[in-house]
């Protein structure tokens, strides 16, 4: 794919707004590449191209830093990235069977897009949500507690054009370019939106009230072991 | 009972607005940041010092004695970095602080560059948590909108800019040096310390990098005094911290309490093993720690007691698996990651990943001898110490760990010709529906 006049012309600001942030321009080449990301779906050569003119950089220097990343794909994805966790607790909690399910079900290896366009699917290192195991991450949205059949209509929905909601992220899901854009440092409007912490987030919270063991109960009753 | 948890920075979780200034300051926030503007600099580290909060991480420095490493008068920037690329597996706690509560990350932030003289921030957040972004932008821009970021902040004549900083994906860039190669546009390579970050970090400029769980909690030891969080803990370990709790239990989540609580005591009010089963081992503080057993039930976590019992308290990120879980299973997808997330510079860490993932393989498949069980410390033992950073040496937790509680678990692999585990039998997946 090629990066048009047009969009070169029209990121220009975008990537001057980004590099305004820092104060040594290098420190935009990650967002910069977010930015490309976000315009064609991954960090095309053209994108590469882009980032090293932004930055006087070389291709060569940009390349370097872009294939240390797993983030940035250097082949197109789909609409909708998603990502099973496969480290040992997800994937003994079921998100080997869910990996093993979507791949029979969407008919894609990991790191493979379906012929739609629609789904790439790919299995992930630990997304820090291991209380709501097993985790699927679609355009990095989390949905918890999955099951392979709820894995099977979440990708079916995603392919059918239905309205998705994450277990905890914006109420709208968002294309993977849209979130790459996001990424950039560019947000969308939708931080106030969504629910903010599922019943994982707030166990211990729920038996310290049902015990009475508020904070304006005071650290003199509450502390444990300490040397009052 | 006295109590065993104590919700501070997890107080407010619950209320819908947590995340939005309005709810932080209707829930006390923002006092501790006018209190600590007409202190001197040096009283607030003192402050800090004095509450012995040690680096929420998983490494334990102190972190007042960290920000009073910071030259002054040096006449170069200063910076400080939050270090929010919570990527540890079993680490799930400052995602969730950072979705339900960013702005006391935002206050903390304050008052720590206050404190070293910074008049810049970053933020350095993984990339793969699209929301925890959204709202750390949000809260940023809320404080900015305030007065709490930007120019002359509360009339103090103390000005800090702060930037959110998506990171790409890559797990070594939770260590500090490979942080921050990262965030000045490089690959996220560990740098060889010393010179430490204090006096060369970014842009080779004097740098604290604190962990979001640390900065958090320094509202509240402004607020409530360093004494009050000193009495908290135990005599080394001082304070409290959230445990992260997942796996085969009950009722998994986030558990605020403070340092030295047991196991025993978690596990209490997490309603224990999921039903009909038994706890077979555990990481007291992510897959980077040496796993414990049902024989460490009532080792206090704090830094002091798990390092005796022969681990370490890390991030207090426990993953519990129960007896129907094969560990050799859990261990070898442990050392891929961390053959994956290997960032090459270094060869025995490199190399030795790979290696230890041929044996692994094999011994999952009951192929190899009893003799690969010694080539696999081994090989481990050549890495550990060997490499610039500690990702290497985390290799060696849970290999050494998982041959000395369950060596005949390895051979039974062998005799089995295969593993003698179900998978199926140790998902959380048994309730699901049918078609």
């Amino acid at each position: 794919m090629a990066l048009s006049q047009e969009a070169r012309d029209r990121l220009a600001p975008d990537a001057a707004e980004i590099i305004a942030r820092y104060p040594h321009a290098r420190s935009a080449l990650l967002p910069l590449l977010h930015l490309v990301q976000s315009e064609e779906g991954y960090v095309s050569d053209d994108g590469i191209e882009f980032c090293a003119q932004q930055l006087g950089l070389t291709e060569a220097e940009v390349t370097a830093v872009a294939s240390f990343y797993t983030m940035f794909k250097r082949r197109p994805v789909g609409e909708y990235h998603v990502g099973v966790c496969t480290n040992s607790l997800c994937a003994v909690m079921g998100g080997d069977a869910i990996f093993a399910d979507l791949q029979e079900h969407l008919g894609v290896g990991n790191d493979e897009t379906t012929p739609d366009g629609t789904v790439t699917l790919e299995h992930l290192e630990c997304n820090a949500a291991c209380d709501y195991a097993p985790v699927v991450m679609v355009n990095w949205e989390f949905f918890d507690n999955m099951t392979p059949q709820s894995a099977r209509d979440l990708v079916d929905g995603l392919r059918a054009g239905a309205p998705v909601m994450p277990t905890r992220g914006a109420p709208r899901l968002c294309s993977w370019k849209q979130a790459s854009r996001i990424l950039a440092g560019f947000p969308d409007g939708q931080a106030p939106l969504g629910r903010t912490v599922g019943d994982a987030s707030l166990a211990g919270l729920r038996v310290a009230r049902e015990q009475g063991w508020t904070p304006e109960s005071g650290p003199a009753t509450s502390s444990n072991g300490g040397q009052q | 009972m006295s109590s065993v948890l104590t919700p501070e920075l997890t107080a407010h979780w619950d209320e819908p607005d947590s995340f939005t200034l309005a709810g932080y300051r209707r829930a006390g926030g923002y006092q501790a940041l006018p209190k600590a503007l007409a202190m001197p600099p040096d009283q607030v580290i003192q402050t800090l010092k004095d509450s012995v909060l040690r680096g929420r991480g998983g490494a334990g420095f102190p972190t007042g004695v960290k920000w009073g490493f910071i030259p002054q008068g040096d006449g170069k920037p200063h910076y400080l970095v939050v270090n929010a690329d919570e990527s540890e597996p079993g680490a799930c706690k400052d995602m969730p602080t950072l979705l339900a509560n960013p702005q006391a990350l935002i206050e903390g932030m304050v008052i720590a560059a206050y404190a070293i003289r910074a008049h810049r921030a970053f933020i350095y957040v993984r990339g793969e948590v699209l929301h925890v972004i959204r709202r750390l932008h949000h809260a940023v821009a809320e404080a900015y909108d305030a007065g709490y970021l930007g120019s002359d902040i509360l009339g103090s004549g103390f000005s800090l800019e702060v930037v959110v900083h998506s990171g790409a994906g890559a797990y070594i860039c939770g260590e500090e040096t490979a942080l921050l190669d990262s965030l000045e546009g490089y690959r996220g390579q560990p740098r060889l310390k010393p010179p430490f970050p204090a006096i060369a970090g970014l842009y080779a400029c004097p740098t604290v990098v604190n962990n979001v769980e640390s900065i958090a909690t320094v509202p509240y030891i402004l607020v409530n005094g360093a004494q009050d969080f000193a009495s908290f803990g135990t005599e080394k370990s001082k304070g409290f911290g959230i445990f992260s709790l997942s796996g085969h239990v009950t009722t998994p989540g986030q558990y605020e309490a403070p340092l030295g609580t047991t196991l025993r005591e978690l596990l209490e009010l997490a309603g224990g093993i999921r039903a009909g089963h038994r706890l077979k081992f555990w990481t007291p503080g992510g897959s980077s720690t040496p796993l414990f057993t049902d024989q460490h039930l009532d080792v206090p976590l704090d830094y002091e007691s798990v390092a005796a019992a022969g681990s370490m308290l890390g991030t207090r990120s426990i993953m519990l698996f129960d007896e129907t879980t094969c560990v050799v299973r859990v261990t070898l997808r442990w050392i891929e990651f961390y053959e994956h997330e290997s960032c090459g510079k270094c060869t025995p860490c490199r190399e030795g990943s790979y290696w230890v993932v041929q044996l692994l393989e094999q011994l999952e498949h009951g192929e190899g001898s009893a003799a690969d069980l010694d080539k696999l410390l081994d090989i481990c033992d050549n890495i550990t110490g060997r490499s610039f950073c500690a990702l290497g040496d985390s290799i060696q937790s849970p290999v050494g760990s998982s041959i000395r509680y369950f060596r005949d678990e390895y051979l039974d692999h062998l005799r089995h010709g295969g593993c003698p585990f179900d998978p199926a039998a140790s998902t959380l997946l048994r309730m699901e529906p049918t078609r």
